[in-house]
């Protein structure tokens, strides 16, 4: 946290120097302290803190029938062999195989053909595709749950026009995809601003190069603009795997008209929430936690790493 | 030179932290202040009423009952010693786990806290309830059904005081049986016959539904063939007995199953917005409900304007012998976090505990009352409603519900079963498990979950 305070001290020929030197130093790192002091304050209090304590939870054993006890990492070893944990590893593993393509998909093309268009119209559109990140993830599920309602939504009547029956968004087999539509619809348009953001920050100069050189807008899309924004995108995708991972608010609220199709343990977040909350195991919901926390640290790890190149890290 | 500037870092970062602090409690304090200024309470609490009587002892309550505030105001004014501060913490689950939350903390319970009976044992294995045979609970016993007694207590500890119960009939559109000309059924077998003869007439809905989320619901219908999935008494925390694969579950159980592959009963989720729509919209021929139900199907939207709802006892197994079953219901219990157990105890005991406060829980709340008073009298028992056209619904049906319900034992972890009962119903419905092997899944995951969580477990 300090280190950008700390100017690094060089060897002075003269003492008098690097007495006034290390002055100076120590003047700035109590300024730095300063301005570092609410941040860190709050940081400590509100992550640090709780999470030290759950960590501290994670090693301890309390059951209904028996009291607490010390138990090192037996949850762990527990956790990693519990079915139900990783059966909703497994799920979400599946949300990210599909969401996250599908999300960076829609993005990206939005944010390309946005980025060539200099019309009023590509304003207008490019706020309308951000606006369903500005509805809370909560207010937009519930939403979502009353037009997949067999009752209320449009589906039975759009589907009526053509003389078909309605699909059920919320049975087992279709809820999956229900929930991709869902989070799509919620974060696509952040990610389109990402990535347009970053594809405003490229020298127009680069394009007109290539267009005198014969390239297509097609090649100048895949073959400048990609590559020249990879570090964005390696980035949107890293925020996108991690909120996969952690998918709960969405099924969360869509269980409540879907319990048979959405069990409480659908993913692992959803299964610390119910342990804790619902079931009182307030430790083992903290092992739950921790152990999905490692997972997502592995996998976003590995996926920075193996995109080192495109990302700049290297 | 060093130690001064260090100290002199130190005092900065509190003094930031206090600044932030103050802050904070400018913008979000004004709301306590009304009613903080007495010794008395001694802590600080925010109402949803209002305290007139401020040197008055103060009682928190987390209650949900609608019409409370009037209530709450009518004990307030009545007493001089003890106040009621009472806070709406949701309904059900969203309070329990709030509740469960205080409990893990520590900290933050109200005193008096509304409970379902079937949650009891839950907490009370967890010590956040307080014994109230301590603070004279055994004196208000008579005053309520043995039944409703034993839903509330545990061998000799008692852990709430009863409010309202929900004992089971059937709610039914006399028009729809009119309309199509099938008589309204008194036994199960004779439900099943009327579920097809109105199917067979052209009935476009469904006799009722079947919701796989019902939990207390379908607890309920099983009990009423004799199941009876636990054994457990709080003076013995650690041991269970579970047998929720009994011949009653089964045997309730394989006759639901039926229904649903004849189609003529509704499999949807229970409690949703569909769900609430189809029950006043025609869709379903009865509504098999508790003696809160009413006040529940009245306050639905987009109901059949030329309805005409009857109430009916539930059908039976054996005419000759019926057996009645309850479906939800609440208490006041007192938690352990309270330093004042005696006045909330008898907040627990009184609040409920006059005429003229059931009288509000009961028009306004569309409440059932356990306490016999009321229970008994004949302004209750004559009460005619007018959303079933004026038909004495307590005399016709559920007075004799209630005096017939003789008690069910709950699990110390009813939430998990649950929850488990509602994966493997819809593992039937979806998937076409047959109902045996349903509970007995069902069975098997309990017994596991409750060795893992340390009980003793008989089989």
């Amino acid at each position: 946290m300090t280190t950008t305070t700390a100017a690094p001290v060089r060897p002075a020929p003269v003492r008098a120097t690097r007495r006034r030197r290390t002055e100076i130093d120590s003047r700035r790192q109590r300024w730095g302290w300063l301005f570092v002091g609410p941040f860190a304050i709050v940081f400590a209090t509100f992550l640090i803190a709780p999470l030290g304590y759950a960590f501290w939870m994670s090693l301890r054993l309390k059951t209904l029938a028996t009291g607490e006890r010390f138990v090192g990492l037996e949850n762990y070893v527990k956790a990693f062999s519990d079915e139900i944990f990783l059966r909703g590893l497994l799920r979400v593993a599946g949300f990210a195989a599909v969401m996250v393509p599908v999300q960076i998909l829609v993005a990206l093309v939005a944010a390309l053909v946005l980025d060539t268009l200099t019309t009023r119209l590509s304003k207008f559109s490019r706020l309308m595709i951000f606006v369903p990140y500005a509805v809370p993830a909560v207010i937009g599920a519930l939403m979502w749950g009353f037009l997949y309602s067999p009752r209320f939504g449009p589906a039975a009547d759009l589907f009526g026009l053509v003389g078909l029956d309605a699909p059920n968004f919320l049975a087992p087999g279709t809820v999956f995809g229900s929930l991709v539509n869902i989070v799509t619809w919620q974060w696509a348009g952040y990610y389109m601003i990402v990535i347009y953001a970053a594809l405003r920050s490229v020298d127009p100069s680069i394009y007109e190069a290539a267009r005198i050189d014969g390239a297509t807008g097609r090649q100048i899309a895949l073959r400048i603009k990609v590559p020249m924004i990879s570090s964005s995108m390696v980035m949107v995708v890293v925020f996108s795997l991690i909120g996969t991972l952690q998918f709960f608010t969405e099924p969360q609220v869509l269980r409540s008209i879907a319990q048979g199709a959405i069990p409480v343990d659908y993913t692992p977040n959803m299964y610390a929430y119910s342990l804790a909350f619902s079931y009182s195991q307030f430790n083992y919901a903290s092992t739950i936690a921790f152990a999905l926390g490692v997972v997502v640290f592995i996998g976003s790890y590995l996926f920075l790493y193996l995109t080192r190149k495109q990302s700049g890290l290297k | 030179m060093r130690t001064t500037r260090r100290t002199r870092g130190r005092v900065a970062v509190p003094a930031l932290l206090a600044m932030s602090l103050l802050a904070a409690c400018g913008s979000g304090g004004d709301g306590g202040s009304a009613g903080s200024t007495d010794a008395a309470g001694g802590e600080e609490a925010s109402c949803t009423n209002t305290i007139t009587k401020t040197d008055a002892q103060q009682v928190t309550v987390w209650a949900w009952y609608p019409a409370f505030a009037d209530v709450v105001d009518l004990f307030n004014e009545t007493h001089d010693d003890v106040q009621v501060c009472w806070t709406n913490a949701g309904q059900g689950n969203d309070e329990y786990t709030k509740f469960s939350t205080a409990i893990e903390a520590g900290s933050g319970a109200p005193d008096v806290i509304m409970l379902e009976s079937e949650v009891i044992s839950s907490f009370a294995i967890r010590d956040a309830l307080v014994d109230l045979s301590q603070y004279g609970a055994d004196e208000v016993e008579d005053d309520y059904t043995a039944g409703a007694w034993k839903d509330v207590s545990s061998g000799d500890a008692v852990y709430g005081i009863p409010v309202d119960g929900g004992p089971m009939g059937m709610l039914y559109r006399q028009d729809i049986f009119d309309q199509y000309g099938v008589a309204v059924p008194t036994t199960w077998d004779e439900f099943a016959t009327a579920a097809q003869a109105l199917k067979d007439a052209g009935f476009e809905g469904y006799i009722t539904d079947f919701p796989t989320n019902g939990r207390a619901f379908n607890q309920a219908l099983f009990a009423q063939a004799g199941s009876a999935p636990w054994t457990y008494d709080n003076a013995e925390p650690t041991e269970v007995g579970i047998t929720a694969n009994d011949e009653g579950a089964k045997k309730v159980l394989e006759y639901w199953d039926g229904l649903i592959e004849d189609g003529v009963v509704g499999t949807e989720d229970a409690f949703t917005t569909d769900y609430n729509t189809h029950l006043v919209d025609g869709t379903y021929a009865t509504y098999l409900a508790a003696a809160w139900g009413p006040g529940y199907l009245s306050g639905l939207a987009d109901a059949d304007s030329d309805a005409v709802w009857r109430a009916a006892p539930l059908p039976q197994w054996d005419a000759s012998s019926p057996v009645q079953v309850n479906w939800g219901g609440s208490t006041f219990a007192v938690t352990s976090q309270s330093e004042i157990p005696e006045a909330a105890a008898t907040v627990a005991k009184e609040i409920f505990g006059t005429e003229e406060a059931w009288k509000i829980g009961i028009e306004k709340g569309a409440l059932f009352p356990l306490w016999k008073p009321i229970l008994e009298s004949d302004y209750f028992r004559d009460l005619e409603y007018p959303f079933f056209g004026g038909q004495q619904i307590n005399k016709d049906v559920f007075l004799d519900a209630a005096a017939g319900y003789e008690g069910f034992t709950f699990s110390p972890f009813q939430n998990y079963a649950y929850d488990q009962q509602t994966t493997v119903l819809f593992d039937m419905v979806e998937n076409g498990t047959s109902a045996g092997d349903a509970l007995d899944t069902l069975q098997e995951t309990l017994v596991t979950y409750g060795k893992e969580q340390g009980f003793t477990v008989s089989e």
